[in-house]
């Protein structure tokens, strides 16, 4: 039975190419494994082997033709004993191409309005402009995360009364970590609530009261304790509106700090990013600066959908520049390039920034050029912004506090390589956590965690530079 | 009498455990027996249409499901309608209901449209999730139904959520949380009766004891089987009632109403009551005996006991319940034709009710 071969596909977002150069002739013997044709796309050049015994019967495409799309058949092969000319005349049976195989073609991959990183992103990437998020002109100030997150939910508490804010110690204490100052002073105990100590209950609660339209924010003291609750957050907040066929939708803010402090022990350390991130019917924030924290928790609060806000109380103290003014937003699922760079692309999140930042400008007294990008949200993840980054350096670095194994920077190097395979000049590194529960000795816990050390060592890997 | 056995079994305090119970009947039985109220006739009609419905739609429900129309968990209500109408009967429009899985009666009960309900079962783009939900997950916003949840007692804190909401916005409303004798012994019951008690919330605790939790009986599974008093600790008042009558089941529900909408906080209502089948379309039930079943559907049906009263003191004829029977019938007949014949939802919908479009700020 004579065989087609298939046009291949260099990669899963591949729909043409050019058939640049056959390598045998018509009539040549055909061993599996040979090299048999040259493909190229704008981006990369391939050769196809032969995966089949036989004789090169016919070549249906000739050398040079552009725009081959993916699955044409391109030439015929007589297995051995097989009339060659009957075989080049047709009748053909088709094998699959080598690298198609596996790939659906476009137009079975279902519409997808979710990111479905491969099929969304361009094959030039365009990187979110973060430059205009600051109002031109407007007064800035520097400020505290805490503050920061304060304001925020001050100002939409003014804007909007069906905004209230929950949780253990919110009011009377001010908040476990003073996140919450002066909000009961201001908006009174009907919409500062002290919970008792009752994750399950109050998340529960909270869930209940933004299905009729509510807007709560559920604050929990840490996002371990949260672990009581995530059973509302997952299969009553996040599925609702899905479950329902789009009639309810489920307005809720759950935030509070998250990941590692400094020696609290395992119970007090977990970092949820991953976690959360898996889920469809949630967004998941994770600010670093306190602009952004300001920006997005005015988002998450305005959104009609569930938004994981995820803290971290090292951060909190720290200061940063935040524009004056109540209308200050930055959009939910853009990351923002905050150091701009050509020899490798680091990429981190939330703390992360910190060793990512650090190793940064380490690198840069060696001659390395590294563009630093905050995710800032973690779902939708703006890999779009990730990926024009890496088209131009060709090299990454994703780092994470969180654990290693089906982390968020797993999926970043996932994300990379369906999307940007063939931009990569190194394989995609990443510095996550240690694969531990957190422990509590001080230099054990410094061992567990990140450090800039480790970046600048990626880094440097995937540059190829000692 | 086998509900008054019963009573006397569910009240007793549990010393024994695995002796034969106390035969003296517990006060707050007794009391729920002694002052069965009367309805009216056209209340009596009310109550037997009603529940009717939900007699016909199940059965017609656990046919559709052997015929591999209906797939996946299907629990059904039969033998438990008089719960739900009753306090349909003493509720107020804008009240909210939430319930577990065992949720068909309770929409139909809140005025959603059996087609939609039905469609929704055979997984069409016609039932109320557009075939995304299924059996257990159902909502209405316009008939104030909050669903349809499958976590066992996750909606007694949505539930009470739905009362913080009313209490919050001081709107009157009052929230009815339904939860069965299993989902009573999970801890965010007991978390959420603690803040309901806290900030007086309106919402009303309906703990629908059909005896058994799937396959486990309530003394197999409760130190305290009074259900009544599982608020007791948070100072939340409770009684139990014969949940096969629904007379009863709407006195007591006016009452606790009454209470949660005046401001003094939640109330628990324990509804003693059966299900007549199995947990789900899957179970033999083969842990109680078909005696039980028997003597339960025989001396205890909610909808004989209605139609007995409306024989005997209402004088209604043959004729006139043919004529119900019809109507409910053709009620339930058409749901089952448009649930069998409405398309399934396109395959773009896969991907859609996923998370909602922010407003433009």
């Amino acid at each position: 039975m004579p065989i087609d071969i298939l046009m291949p596909a260099l990669s899963p977002t591949m729909e043409q190419g050019k058939l640049a150069k056959w390598l045998k002739a018509e009539g040549d013997k055909i061993k599996a494994g040979d090299i048999i044709a040259e493909i190229e796309t704008d981006k990369a050049t391939m050769e196809v082997e032969a995966v089949d015994e036989g004789v090169l019967a016919k070549i249906l495409i000739a050398d040079g033709t552009e725009n081959v799309a993916v699955n044409t058949p391109i030439a015929v092969i007589a297995a051995d004993g097989e009339d060659v000319s009957a075989a080049a005349s047709g009748g053909a049976k088709a094998a699959p191409a080598p690298q198609a195989a596996e790939v659906p073609p476009p137009a079975e991959m279902p519409a997808s309005p979710a990111p479905a990183a491969a099929a969304s992103v361009p094959a030039q990437a365009k990187s979110y402009d973060a430059s205009s998020e600051f109002p031109a002109g407007a007064e800035v100030v520097s400020m505290t995360v805490r503050e920061a997150l304060r304001d925020a939910m001050a100002e939409e508490m003014r804007r909007d009364a069906d905004v209230f804010v929950m949780g253990e110690e919110v009011a009377e204490y001010q908040g476990a970590y003073k996140v919450t100052q002066g909000l009961l002073q201001e908006f009174g105990a009907r919409r500062v609530i002290d919970t008792p100590i009752t994750e399950h209950g109050f998340a529960g609660i909270g869930v209940g009261a933004a299905l009729t339209g509510l807007r709560p924010i559920v604050e929990f003291m840490t996002f371990n304790f949260a672990m009581q609750a995530i059973d509302h957050i997952i299969n009553s907040a996040a599925k609702t509106l899905y479950m329902s066929g789009g009639q309810m939708g489920c307005p809720i803010v759950f935030r509070g700090p998250n990941g590692a402090a400094a020696r609290v022990g395992a119970q007090h350390s977990h970092d949820y990013a991953a976690w959360y991130s898996n889920v469809p019917g949630l967004k998941v924030v994770m600010p670093y600066s306190a602009s952004d924290a300001k920006g997005l928790l005015k988002s998450a609060i305005r959104d009609p959908n569930p938004v994981i806000f995820l803290e971290n109380e090292i951060l909190y103290g720290r200061s940063f520049d935040v524009p004056k003014g109540d209308d200050f937003l930055i959009p939910i699922g853009k990351a923002k390039v905050v150091r701009p760079g050509s020899d490798v692309t680091i990429v981190s999140f939330g703390i992360g920034m910190t060793y990512a930042l650090g190793a940064a400008e380490a690198l840069a007294k060696e001659g390395i050029e590294a563009e630093v990008i905050d995710l800032r949200t973690i779902r939708p993840m703006d890999i779009e912004t990730v990926i024009a980054s890496v088209q131009k350096t060709n090299r990454c670095v994703a780092v994470e506090e969180g654990f290693p194994q089906s982390g968020v920077t797993a999926e970043i190097g996932m994300k990379i390589m369906e999307a940007a395979f063939d931009y990569l000049d190194a394989p995609v590194a990443r510095v996550t956590g240690k694969d531990v529960p957190m422990p509590y000795a001080a230099n054990l816990e410094k061992l567990a965690l990140p450090n800039i050390g480790e970046v600048v060592a990626a880094a440097k890997a995937v540059c190829y530079r000692a | 009498m086998a509900i008054a056995a019963r009573k006397t079994k569910a009240g007793a305090p549990a010393k024994a455990a695995g002796k034969a119970p106390a035969k003296s009947a517990p006060k707050g039985a007794a009391k729920a027996l002694s002052n069965v109220p009367t309805f009216t006739k056209e209340e009596e009609l009310h109550a037997y249409r009603e529940m009717l419905l939900i007699r016909r739609f199940e059965e017609k429900a656990g046919q559709m499901y052997g015929m591999g129309l209906i797939g996946g968990f299907c629990h059904l209500y039969i033998g438990q309608e008089a719960v739900v109408i009753g306090m349909q009967m003493a509720s107020k429009d804008g009240d909210q209901v939430i319930t577990g899985y065992r949720d068909h009666g309770h929409m139909l009960a809140c005025g959603m449209e059996s087609r939609g309900v039905m469609a929704e079962l055979t997984g069409r783009r016609g039932g109320y999730s557009h075939g995304k939900g299924g059996s257990m997950h159902m909502f209405s916003r316009e008939k104030n139904f909050y669903g349809g949840h499958g976590i066992v007692g996750a909606q007694v804190s949505l539930g009470a959520g739905l009362g913080f909401a009313n209490w919050y916005r001081q709107d009157g409303r009052v929230s009815m949380a339904y939860f069965g004798d299993g989902a009573a012994n999970q801890g965010q019951v007991y978390e959420s009766f603690n803040m309901a008690q806290l900030w007086k919330l309106p919402v009303v605790f309906v703990i629908e004891n059909n005896r058994y939790a799937m396959g486990t009986s309530v003394n197999r599974a409760s130190a305290q089987t009074d259900f009544s008093k599982r608020g007791v600790s948070f100072g939340i008042p409770g009684e139990q009632v014969d949940g096969m009558d629904v007379r009863a089941v709407r006195e007591a529900a006016s009452r606790a109403i009454e209470h949660a909408r005046s401001g003094k906080g939640p109330y628990i209502l324990e509804m003693q009551t059966y299900r007549y089948r199995g947990h789900s379309m899957s179970d033999p039930a083969k842990y109680r005996s078909k005696d039980e079943v028997q003597r339960m559907r025989e001396e205890h049906d909610p909808i004989e006991q209605v139609r007995g009263r409306l024989t005997r003191e209402h004088k209604l004829g043959e004729d006139e319940f043919k004529a119900i029977d019809a109507k409910v019938r053709e009620i339930v007949n058409d749901a089952a034709e448009f649930a069998t014949h409405d398309p399934e939802p396109d395959a773009s919908e896969l991907y859609t009710d996923i998370l909602l479009e922010p407003a433009q700020a």
